[in-house]
């Protein structure tokens, strides 16, 4: 058996472990993993980064083992660098979101631009190609000055990475609600595409195998970064946690790109895995875990930024651009070649072992010796202790509409409002279009579509959607999840795409107060029941926990992430209204069994300051699971001119967006309404607004409910609803739409 | 007085320019070069000497990853 | 009828080069370390963040092995389209006039706009009509052009209300003094197939190069 390390290095023992964020149990839990001997600086720095909540899930593994995960479409679920769902014709698409919160509250621009580095390195460790990004941005009101510089600046990152990486970002959310203005979030969401047979895994095998580090060099970027960062809670102090910021190099990550994916289709790796959270540390002892093998890692051999590294800080640098890879020793001067060509440095750092040690080595001497299974697989996972709040936990949001306010003035507040407001003026920033697969562009429909020409003649498309509304949650975390996962599928009906999987981003804050444990619980059990019914199975996905700030917790935020297939990309569905004369449809609610709107946490209740309510009403998710079966089979079938479905604003919010999509008017008589503000505002899952010839329509309403609401033509919006009837140019809805552009001058 | 400021990556950020403009270098014949960093130089004339170290620190500079130093050039 | 593609790190719309090339002729994969042309008759210099922009826009990539082959064959008459980062490579080897600065507002910008054609007097635009609209994605952080250039060296303007960029003088493309060299910001390459681009506009700048004859 190899030496043990130096028992006379410094010991930092248990004060300085609660100090990285153990618990004196947990510490106690270490010891014994050690055999009975306190750990040294580089093996306490390693065990307190892996067994932290980023890295162990320790407060929701036991939940999401209750999430449904497989399915027909499932090539790879959770476990994996990203999930992966089959296309058809041996090929695969993987993805997954990912959260970068805490860095991004620090400082917006580089922790937008890592966090899309970082889900980007997700994929192309499979092997696939990155192909597309979204984005699921949160802040508080933009009347905060914090929360238009935050804005600003983590638009400014997402661009500056994705753009100049050559990846199109397609799609995505900004959300602006006072529980986030100490907390923003971001969460990234990223899309690649790979033949299924050269998809690689992360397992390290082969006793003897060469790991080889490649990409930039370490230096001491976010050393208690990101691990120790996401799982805190942000106070005042931020300013001291500043000198740890990663700064992301999109150049780097372009040419790590090219030379991970030639290693691979030149058959020279046989385990891929990208740097992280917790870099090294974490990227080598999960190789190690799921090949169970033992590793040698010599922290001299690592390419270093700054000379002067101790050993445990080379383990726990999380130094942007970095992957890691396991080669048989006769292919590592062919490894060395290609990073070589892609001017990307390479080194050769470590072993694959017998045993199932992992051991750092500082040339000849053992600095670091652990139990490969203890790192990974035996850190605590603790049970939830969930209590239903008994008072409300967010206050009213800001009136900002009066009550007295008339209809008119209502859907201008609403299509102004920060929430509702055309995107154009962030999505602009974005390069939507590189690599020639969009199909449909931000605002062109309710999920983007790319078509994937790789796949040669006859290729199909696929369609995503992120999103997760957070204050629908936070009145109700399971019927609000429910809604969140809908709401994907919905916007995927809408393009004619059929769900293949989901991944998710849970957003919450901290778990160990029972009301939140209660929130997030709540909200496992929607998402499940609500892929289970969609037939959409969670393939990957991220937790960020501990999201509060001095104002309480922000709202409970599930962001759900979809991805669909279609079969036809030419028969990709639009939002916009597209012909005049054709007929205007609200379809899925009929008042009656079926449902309709209501104002419950709706937009125009947060316009109005009104407090978020205790409980959503109930939803008969296969009655909806049925309409958006008969919604996408209409939009293959090419038969309808545009779907949009339902979402914030409820129908008239809806019909207006359809016509701003378009530029066409629209006349609407929706009759006598028991509510008029139901009826026009009302939210709820499964209703859509579509358009088309109206004997089309006529006949999707044998199936399911469709009630026709007018004609779309001219250059007005016009509705009649019981005695009232209502007018705005639509350059008058315009205007009000724009609303966000002051922000980015 | 007329006043410039240099602004550079702190020592230890990684500085994605330097690291590009390092490896062309050596591309075109020049070489024994390292520790290449690419920074800005802001002019400016202020009426307040005092206040040049807050702009620098608000505005001018990034203090997370950049340091900066003030030269006067005129008084 | 072969025109090459070439790529440097950071290119990233090489991919879409070749792919609209592959509508009119044989499109050929050249690599920035590789002199050797491969017996192209053009050559497309892609968009993209070569070399990660750093520095200045095109300011490293021009120093490139390909770049001494590309320059000898431009001064023998060879057609060379340069788009958007290509453009910016173009003007830092003194192939086109002028140079690219920041836009006007500063940021990124990824828009459909619509372009002008000033002369049909080039290989590129022999197939469109003077005056002729063409509508093609733009979207650049470095694009307002700036420079001393003959009007008939002044291939593309952008139509009124499209120049977001602050060209001087809504310059969207230009031509070196022999026509054969062409650089524009706007990328023709993502308008060549209405599924993707929005619109084929960009489809008649490719075919006009294809149609140049070998010299």
């Amino acid at each position: 058996m190899s030496p043990s390390p130096d028992t006379t290095a410094s010991v930092p023992g248990i004060e300085n472990a609660v100090a990285l964020g153990l618990t004196r149990g947990e510490y106690a839990m270490v010891v014994q993993e050690m055999g009975g001997r306190e750990p040294n600086e580089v093996e306490l720095a390693m065990f307190s980064l892996l067994w932290s909540e980023h890295c162990a899930y320790k407060h929701s593994k036991k939940l999401l083992r209750t999430l449904p995960t497989e399915g027909p479409a499932v090539v790879m679920g959770p476990g994996e660098n990203a999930g992966a769902v089959d296309v058809g014709d041996g090929w695969a698409v993987a993805f997954k979101v990912e959260s970068h919160n805490h860095p991004s509250a620090v400082e917006p621009f580089q922790g937008a631009a890592t966090g899309v580095g970082g889900i980007l390195r997700d994929i192309f460790a499979l092997g696939a190609r990155p192909i597309a990004i979204l984005d699921s941005l949160r802040f508080g009101e933009p009347d905060s000055e914090r929360s238009r510089y935050l804005l600003d600046r983590a638009v400014a990152g997402i661009g500056h990475y994705g753009n100049s990486i050559g990846v199109p970002t397609i799609g995505g959310e900004v959300v602006f609600e006072a529980p986030y203005e100490t907390n923003c979030l971001v969460n990234a969401m990223a899309i690649g595409l790979a033949r299924t047979e050269d998809m690689v895994r992360s397992a390290a095998a082969g006793v003897g195998n060469v790991l080889v580090l490649f990409g930039a060099s370490t230096g001491r970027d976010g050393i208690g970064g990101a691990s120790v960062l996401a799982s805190a809670e942000l106070d005042a102090e931020d300013e001291t946690k500043r000198p740890s910021v990663q700064v992301g190099d999109p150049f780097e990550e372009s040419k790590l790109v090219e030379c991970s994916l030639e290693l691979l289709q030149s058959g020279l790796l046989v385990a891929l895995q990208d740097l992280g959270a917790a870099g090294l540390t974490s990227a080598a002892s999960e190789m190690a875990a799921k090949g169970e093998v033992g590793l040698d890692l010599d922290v001299a051999k690592v390419p270093l930024r700054e000379a002067d590294m101790a050993p445990f800080e080379i383990m726990v640098s999380e130094s942007q651009e970095r992957m890691l890879c396991v080669c048989e020793p006769d292919k590592v001067a062919g490894v060395l070649a290609l990073c070589e060509k892609w001017e990307v440095n390479g080194t050769a750092i470590g072993t694959v072992t017998e045993g199932k040690r992992f051991r750092i080595l500082r040339g000849d001497e053992v600095v670091g010796d652990m139990p490969v299974s203890g790192l990974v697989d035996d850190a605590p996972l603790y049970d939830l202790a969930p209590e239903k709040p008994s008072a409300p936990l967010y206050p009213a949001p800001a009136a900002v509409l009066g009550f007295e306010a008339d209809v008119r003035e209502a859907l201008i507040a609403l299509l102004s409002s920060p929430n509702l407001a055309s995107r154009r003026p962030l999505f602009e920033q974005y390069d939507s279009i590189v690599q020639s697969r969009t199909v449909r562009r931000p605002e062109e429909a309710d999920a983007a579509v790319l078509y994937l020409y790789d796949m040669g003649e006859g290729a199909p498309s696929i369609a995503a959607s992120i999103d997760g509304n957070g204050r629908r949650v936070a009145a109700d975390p399971y019927w609000g999840t429910v809604g969140n996962a809908l709401e994907c599928a919905a916007n995927l009906a809408c393009v004619g795409a059929q769900p293949l999987g989901t991944t998710n981003n849970l957003n919450f804050g901290n778990p160990e107060k029972p009301h939140i444990a209660w929130q997030l619980t709540e909200a496992v059990r929607g998402l499940g029941d609500a892929c289970r019914a969609l037939e959409a199975p969670i393939v990957g996905g991220n937790v960020s926990l501990y999201n509060e700030g001095a104002d309480g917790p922000i709202y409970p935020t599930p962001v759900v992430g979809m991805v669909g297939l279609l079969p036809d990309a030419t028969r990709a569905g639009g939002l916009g209204f597209t012909r005049d004369g054709d007929a205007i449809a609200l379809v899925g609610w009929d008042g009656g069994e079926a449902g309709e709107g209501s104002l419950a946490a709706s937009e125009l209740s947060k316009l109005r300051g009104e407090a978020l309510p205790d409980g959503l009403p109930e939803i008969d998710v296969a009655q909806v699971v049925g309409v958006l079966d008969a919604v996408r089979a209409a939009v293959r079938a090419g038969e309808l001119s545009s779907a949009h479905d339902i979402a914030e604003g409820g129908v008239l919010v809806a019909v207006a967006e359809s016509c701003l999509a378009g530029g066409r008017g629209a006349a609407l008589d929706l009759g006598d309404a028991e509510d008029v503000w139901t009826s026009l505002f009302g939210e709820r899952s499964g209703g859509f607004v579509v358009s088309g010839p109206r004997e089309v329509l006529e006949r999707l309403g044998t199936s399911v409910p469709v009630s026709i609401l007018g004609t779309v033509g001219g250059d007005r919006l016009d509705i009649a609803i019981s005695s009232l009837s209502e007018s705005w140019p639509l350059a008058e809805l315009q205007d009000a739409n724009g609303a966000l552009a002051p922000l980015f001058p | 007085m007329r006043a410039r400021v240099l602004i550079r990556p702190k020592a230890g950020i990684l500085d994605p320019q330097g690291v590009a403009v390092e490896r062309a270098l050596p591309a075109l014949g020049f070489g024994g070069v390292a520790n290449v960093h690419v920074g800005r130089l802001v002019e400016l004339d202020v009426e307040d000497e005092g206040q040049l170290d807050a702009m620098c620190r608000k505005l001018l500079a990034n203090p997370l990853i950049e340091d900066y130093e003030i030269q006067t050039v005129t008084a | 009828m072969k025109l090459g593609v070439i790529t440097w790190p950071g290119t990233c719309d090489d991919v879409d080069a070749r792919l609209a090339v592959a509508k009119v002729a044989e499109p050929v994969a050249l690599w920035h370390g590789d002199s050797d042309l491969h017996g192209v008759d053009g050559i497309v210099v892609p968009g993209g963040f070569s070399y990660g922009d750093y520095l200045r826009a095109g300011a490293i990539a021009r120093f490139s092995p390909v770049m001494e082959s590309v320059i000898a064959f431009a001064r023998a008459g060879g057609p060379v389209l340069g788009i958007c980062n290509g453009f910016q490579i173009l003007c830092e080897a003194g192939l086109l006039p002028g140079a690219l600065l920041p836009n006007a507002k500063l940021r990124f910008v990824c828009r459909q706009v619509d372009l002008e054609v000033q002369t049909t007097a080039t290989p590129f635009t022999s197939t469109c009509e003077v005056g002729q609209r063409l509508s093609i994605p733009a979207k650049h952080t470095t694009g307002c052009f700036f420079g001393d250039v003959p009007s008939e060296q002044v291939v593309l303007r952008y139509a009124p209300g499209h120049n977001f960029n602050g060209s001087q003088d809504d310059i969207a493309g230009v031509v070196n003094e022999q026509g054969n060299v062409m650089g524009l910001m706007p990328h023709p390459e993502h308008a060549v197939d209405v599924l993707t681009g929005g619109s084929a506009d960009g489809l008649k700048l490719f075919e006009g190069m294809a149609r140049v004859p070998v010299a």
